[in-house]
């Protein structure tokens, strides 16, 4: 069997959903964020693996950006977390509706 | 017509050279409002002084304008133009000048300003106050004076800010809500105007390959289609029906002027509602002369509408000042039916009217107010029986009153009789459905003034104080502009009737088949038909 | 000579401005005699005026020379429109401007006895010269704005005039109702000067005569009808007449200025003036005129007959008179119009000063049936009145009889039936006027009698003290009653003392003495005390028989009080016989009546009596201008010839005009027969001819009063309600609907981060079901 282009893209795409799912359905803040981690690497996933199969190495270079992009949100969302969860003891995504209209 | 053009232009060049007495019109004021930005706190009773200083100075440079103002042939064309390019890529220019059709609009601003300012004191925060009534003086000589599409427009809606402040912080009722009509109204009115505007401009530039904001170079150009052009009319006619006020779009009117103070009230009535009459002319009649005389039946039929309706509307209020709101929408309705009858009687009867309102509204405002300061209402059912207390102050209501009225001898009447002579000629049973407003104007007016002077004084009424010297020096102008123009009205109208006639020839020049709606001069029918008596297109 | 037209308005005018400066310092009666002078010096510049007008040829060439044009400034110059202000002096013009200030100079000179004491002297003669500025300004115009700007003037001064005495809601109410009533008539002078304007391109008069001719018919229809509207207005014809009546709360020498003698005119003036357009206008307009006039003589006749008023009866004379005129134009005969408008301006001028001076006289009491033989009293009035009233029933050879006999005749040459129609109001107008002079100056002298109302009031309050007294004396029983009781109880125990005296008394006799003495003294005392309880006793007794008397009495009384005023006969209003007052004794009448049985009604100064002595003579000799025996003699025919374009002439034989003239008398003759025997010889009760729906104005006024009050209010109301509701809903409503779009499409920010991440997922994945759906592969 032939490890394709197409099995890395349906992971990917699998991993997307999952990731995707997750978020929406979960309410943890944490198991959110890493549900986002999953999307992001996901994508990244993709991104090599086109980038393999067109020979461009622009491929390459998205997932470092993707990745820092990744890191910093994250950083940035935990201490929101950390933040939100001193006030309020194991609050979820639900309880936190400040900026409602 | 490019003679005219050249003429606008070698008269701006030689007014460029003198003293800027225009662009001085407009900028006085709002450095006016800038200096009573920087006085100090701590003495107040300035405020009120440097602002009428600085609002006489721009009266008196008005009187300047009107004596230096050429009459005959020059009388056509813009004066004492002031022009620099402003936003040169978008062939914007700050592009001042004055006309015939102008000149007593901007006269009548000059005067009504320090009046307004000396006669009301501001009841907190004077500097606020004061700087914004001399804002919205700013905005009201640039509305009347520019000649560019895009500063008129700018000036257009600059005037909408002073007035909410005024209406919202000093006003009193139901002030927040009148304000906030007020504003919203009429700003959707014009925003609408931004887009024709930008439209004009731009569809011009597509004819012609100039992009110019320029009224005079746009209106002589006449490049647009037909069909477009009685769109981009309707856009401008919406802001001025809206600012006029025109049926059915008036009923911000009653509110901001129940709910305004005084001052506000006095501007408002004496002048804001002009820059829609105004544009009306200036702007929809000379930039779209076409549109114009296709529209006009419609117009026409609108403002007899809002004649009889304001009239019948106004008998049946309870408050003096809504009362004398309402009576408002029914002179303008006259004078946009003089507007759009498109000949020269009813244009200048139009222009006319215009100042007349002015004079008496605005002093019927100042009265209203001054009674409201005594007696602390408005409601006619408080007031009544003021005649014995105060016979000099009912005398000067009941010469106001009649000017209102349109009594022959004062200025309203000639202002209506050629209103109603011009509409008759071009629209003859528009006219004469509009001549019984003067009727139900005699109704409601002499109803109201029964109510409140003649009878019985109740209580308190009884004890009101005449008029005092101060405010009847503050009436003085009123009354002399209302009895002078009723008795010698030459002057004014000989200012006046080149622009107009140019006007006019202006349409006819640009539109097929139409000729001035005029009387049969020296013709004498002897057939059997009526309607060939009178010229009519 | 005719330059001097200027001043006629010119005087008036300075006497208005002066006034209005320093009036309240000159105070009365110096402003008084200012606006007077105004007025005198206006009729000697009228005076000059004509005489210089004689001098112009009537016929120098074709053009008609008699007409001078004087232009002041120019007024309106827009445009093609060109009017000035300038005066024109034609014969016409000059007519109506001498009686004008004749007769305004003296109405202003009677006005200084008549408003002495009023608190705002001043002002009224203010009014009236500012008034009397805008009628000539009227009259002189050389232009159809010019004659509107006095139309409008006189309109706005008699609105001033009229609510003079503003307190009173009523006064300012008339005065109201003059200028809007009149303002209706205005809008029709307004179109028919617009249609004027758009026809042959010019108001001025010498233009419209001149071209007038050439007029389409149906225009030169539509601008008299248009002419007449404005006319109906101030002429007080049918059915804008409701002013005149109420115009009446003016001051009677207003009434009598305005009302009488100019600004009713006008609108004879203007429909005489206009002559040239009303000849080539259709036929049945004019006859439209005539037929309005006539219907408005009789109408208002009727009226008048039933009016107690004195102001009344002449406020619906001058309506029905101004038909008259109005009939007379209808048919072609202007200078007979004119005639009678001279004729009627000298004898209702001078009705109205008489009544002003009977007023005046009279305490202001204005009801008729309070006066009666006032002849001796005030025989100046009584005898000016008179003559007036001849003049204006008809009879010959006072002036009335000449100018109503010649639009009679002019009547029955063009419709026998508006002949019969002016025939029947002359009848009436005799009588109402008779009835009017018997009831004032003849009779019984009816001023000191109690009037019904005043016993009604008596009795009332009559009634109320008795019963009052009724209850107080049933109170008084009740205590005179516990006082009987009270001493029988006292004689009863007088009487056991006495009686357990004489026993001790018998006993004592056997003791001794001192026993017998105090036996004795203590039997004395105790038979005084039964003598004092008796005399107490009856006392009471006497008391509550008194008491009982007392009340049956007051009973008594208020039976009575109550019998007299149910309507018996003798407090009923009767012209002869004087009210029977019963029992009723002198000291209890009234304080009104009283103080009117001390009351002297007296003649009015000189300055009131002088000008109703000079109308006199007038309405004796004016008949002179026209007289119809010889053609010479026809002054005013002549006279106004050049101002007319279809001089009107009648055609009847001598002997059908002689028939005619002698009917008229007979019917004056008959009309004052009737009266003097109802209302001097008492034959005929009054009350089968005062019918309650005359005196009610046929509730024409009440009708148009309850139908402005009622549906002309709720329609009113209507379009404030739905101005109020749906033109600013709308506006509302705009508003209410982005605030409620906005509150529904801010739930969609819940705040919840998930609902957010699953909008932005739906969202994509739309997006890219959109590309994908417009890509080709």
């Amino acid at each position: 069997m032939e490890v394709s282009t197409d099995w890395y893209l349906i992971l990917s795409a699998v991993l997307f959903s999952i990731g995707a799912t997750g978020l929406l359905i979960r309410r943890n803040p944490l198991v959110m964020f890493m549900c986002v981690e999953l999307m992001l690497n996901a994508v990244n996933i993709s991104f090599v693996a086109l980038g393999t199969e067109l020979n461009d190495v622009s491929g390459q270079i998205a997932v470092f950006f993707v990745l820092v992009v990744a890191a910093v949100e994250v950083v940035v969302g935990l201490a929101l977390v950390v933040a939100i969860n001193r006030r309020r003891r194991g609050a979820t995504a639900d309880d936190i509706s400040v900026l409602r209209g | 017509m490019s003679a005219l053009l050249l003429a606008t232009e070698a008269a701006g060049n030689e007014a460029a050279a003198s003293f800027p007495v225009l662009s001085a019109l407009v900028v006085l004021p709002i450095l006016g409002a800038l200096l009573l930005l920087l006085l100090p706190n701590s003495r107040p009773e300035y405020f009120k002084q440097v602002a009428f200083l600085v609002s006489a100075a721009v009266g008196g440079m008005a009187i300047w304008v009107l004596t230096d103002f050429q009459t005959g042939v020059h009388a056509a064309e813009f004066q004492l133009q002031n022009s620099h390019t402003w936003i040169e890529s978008m062939g914007i220019s700050w592009h001042l000048g004055i006309d015939g059709i102008s000149l007593w609009l901007v006269v009548l601003t000059g005067l009504i300003f320090p009046i307004a300012i000396i006669a009301i004191d501001a009841e907190h925060e004077p500097k606020a106050y004061y700087g914004w009534l001399l804002v919205l003086e700013a905005g009201c000589m640039g509305v009347f004076l520019a000649l560019d599409l895009f500063a008129f427009f700018v000036f257009f809606e600059i005037v909408l800010v002073p007035m909410y402040f005024l209406i919202g912080k000093w006003g009193h009722g139901e002030r927040a809500y009148a304000a906030t009509k007020f504003f919203i109204y009429t700003m959707f009115g014009s925003a609408l105007m931004l887009v024709g505007i930008l439209s004009l401009a731009f569809l011009n530039e597509a004819e012609t390959g100039i992009l110019t904001f320029n009224l005079v170079e746009l209106a002589e150009s006449q490049m647009i289609a037909t069909t477009t052009a009685r769109w981009i009319f309707l856009s401008f006619a919406l802001a001025f029906a809206v600012k006029v006020p025109l049926f059915p779009v008036h009923t911000w009117l009653p509110d901001a002027h129940t709910n305004a103070p005084t001052a506000g009230s006095v501007i408002l009535a004496a002048v804001m509602l002009k820059l829609g009459t105004y544009g009306f002319l200036r702007f929809g009649v000379y930039l779209f002369p076409e549109a114009a005389v296709f529209f006009a039946p419609a117009l026409v039929t609108l403002g007899v509408i809002g004649i009889i309706y304001g009239a019948i509307a106004a008998t049946m209020q309870h408050d003096l000042k809504r009362l004398v709101a309402y009576s408002s929408v029914a002179h303008l309705g006259f004078i946009v039916i003089g507007i759009f009858s498109l000949n020269t009687e009813g244009i200048e009867g139009g222009i006319l009217q215009m100042v007349n309102h002015g004079l008496s509204t605005g002093a019927l405002f100042l009265l209203v107010g001054w009674i409201y300061d005594r007696l602390h209402t408005r409601q006619i059912s408080e007031l009544g029986g003021l005649q014995k207390p105060a016979p000099i102050f009912a005398g000067v209501f009941m010469v106001v009153m009649l000017s209102s009225i349109g009594l022959p001898g004062l200025n309203g009447f000639v202002g209506e009789f050629l209103i109603l002579l011009g509409a008759f000629s071009a629209h003859r049973w528009w006219a004469v459905v509009a001549a019984t407003g003067v009727i139900i104007a005699a109704l409601y007016l002499l109803w109201a003034y029964q109510r409140v002077f003649h009878g019985p004084a109740k209580g308190d009424n009884a004890k009101m104080k005449d008029l005092t010297l101060r405010e009847g020096l503050i009436m003085l102008p009123f009354l002399v502009g209302i009895v002078f123009m009723g008795v010698y009205p030459k002057p004014v109208i000989e200012r006046m009737e080149p622009a107009v006639d140019a006007l006019i020839q202006h349409v006819e020049d640009h539109v097929d088949d139409f000729d001035e709606p005029v009387a049969n001069i020296g013709v004498v029918v002897e057939d059997h038909s009526e309607d060939e008596t009178e010229g009519d297109h | 000579m005719v330059e001097a037209a200027w001043l006629i308005p010119a005087f008036p005018l300075a006497g208005f401005l002066l006034l209005l400066l320093v009036g309240p310092k000159l105070g009365e009666p110096r402003s008084g005699w200012i606006a007077t002078a105004a007025m005198g010096g206006s009729f000697a510049a009228a005076v000059t005026t004509y005489i210089g007008l004689l001098g112009l040829d009537a016929h120098g060439d074709a053009d008609n020379d008699r007409q001078y044009v004087q232009t002041l400034f120019e007024w309106v110059p827009a445009g093609d429109f060109q009017v000035d202000i300038g005066f024109l002096v034609d014969p016409l013009s000059v007519t109506m401007t001498l009686f004008i200030t004749g007769v305004g100079a003296l109405i202003h000179l009677y006005s200084i006895g008549y408003m002495h004491g009023d608190p705002k002297f001043s002002k009224f003669f203010l009014y009236l010269n500012l008034f009397a500025f805008s009628m000539l300004m009227l009259v002189l115009g050389d232009n159809m704005l010019l004659t509107f700007l006095g139309w409008e003037g006189v309109g706005a001064c008699s609105y001033f005039l009229i609510a003079f005495w503003f307190d009173d809601e009523a006064n300012a109410s008339a005065g109201k109702k003059a200028f809007v009533t009149n303002r209706i008539g205005d809008w029709g002078f307004m179109v028919a000067m617009f249609l004027m304007f758009t026809t042959i391109g010019s108001i001025q008069y010498t233009d419209i005569f001149a071209n007038a001719a050439g007029i389409s018919e149906s225009t030169a229809t539509a601008i008299t009808l248009l002419l007449l509207v404005g006319a109906v207005g101030k002429s007080a014809q049918i059915p804008l007449f409701v002013w005149l009546p109420d115009a009446m709360a003016g001051p009677t020498p207003v009434s009598a200025l305005i009302h009488a003698a100019t600004m009713v005119t006008s609108g004879v003036y203007l429909l005489t003036r206009m002559n040239g357009v009303i000849d080539v206008s259709a036929s049945w307009a004019p006859t439209t005129i005539a037929w309005v006039g006539a219907a408005t003589a009789l109408f208002a006749a009727t009226i008048a007959v039933a009016q107690n008023d004195i102001k009344k009866v002449l406020a619906y004379s001058t309506v029905s008179q101004l038909g008259y005129m109005f009939l007379a134009i209808g048919t072609g005969a202007y200078v007979a119009a004119i005639f009678h408008m001279i004729t009627h301006a000298f004898f209702k001028a001078l009705l109205f000063l008489g009544s002003g001076s009977v007023i005046h006289g009279m305490d202001n009491d204005q009801d008729m049936r309070h006066y009666g033989a006032l002849r001796k009293l005030m025989p100046i009035t009584s005898a000016t009145f008179i003559i007036g009233w001849l003049a204006i029933a008809g009879v010959p050879p006072f002036a009335g009889f000449w100018s109503k006999d010649e639009i009679l005749a002019f009547a029955w040459e063009e419709n026998k039936l508006l002949w019969a129609v002016g025939f029947i109001t002359a009848i009436l107008t005799a009588f109402y006027m008779s009835r009017q002079v018997f009831m004032t100056f003849f009779g019984r002298y009816r001023f000191a009698d109690v009037r019904a109302e005043e016993l009604e009031e008596l009795a009332a309050m009559k009634v109320a003290a008795a019963e009052t007294a009724v209850t107080e004396a049933e109170a008084g029983i009740g205590d005179a009653e516990a006082a009987v009781a009270k001493a029988t109880e006292k004689l009863e125990k007088a009487s056991e003392k006495l009686v357990t005296r004489e026993a001790e008394m018998a006993d004592a006799d056997a003791a001794d003495e001192k026993a017998t003495e105090k036996a004795t003294k203590n039997l004395d005392k105790a038979r005084d005390g039964v003598e004092k309880a008796q005399v107490a006793a009856d006392e009471a007794t006497t008391a509550v028989e008194a008491a009982r008397r007392a009340v049956s009495a007051a009973q008594a009384q208020v039976a009575h009080v109550a019998a007299a005023s149910m309507g018996s006969g003798s407090l009923e209003f009767d012209l002869f016989v004087a009210p029977d007052l019963g029992d009723i004794a002198e000291e209890d009448l009234p304080e009104a009546a009283r103080a009117r049985r001390e009351y002297h009604p007296h003649e009015s100064p000189w300055t009131m009596t002088l000008p109703l002595v000079i109308l006199a003579g007038a309405a004796i000799v004016a008949g002179g201008m026209n007289l119809p025996f010889a053609s010479d003699l026809h002054f005013l025919d002549h006279w106004l010839e050049p101002t007319l374009v279809h001089p009107a002439h009648l055609t009847s034989s001598a002997s059908v005009k002689w028939i005619l003239a002698i009917v008229a008398v007979m019917g004056g003759a008959i009309g004052i027969a009737a009266a003097v025997m109802i209302y001097l010889k008492g034959r005929f009760p009054a009350s089968k001819v005062e019918l309650p729906i005359m005196a009610e104005g046929w509730r024409f006024d009440e009708s148009i009063a309850n139908f402005m009050g009622g549906p002309g209010r709720k329609g009113f109301d209507l379009v404030a309600w739905f101005d109020a509701t749906f033109v600013d809903g709308a506006v509302n409503g705009v508003g209410r609907v982005v605030r409620e779009g906005g509150g529904q499409l801010r739930r969609l920010q819940s705040g919840l981060v998930r609902s957010y991440a699953a909008m932005v997922a739906i969202g994509a994945i739309g997006l890219i079901i959109w590309f994908l759906s417009r890509a080709s592969f």
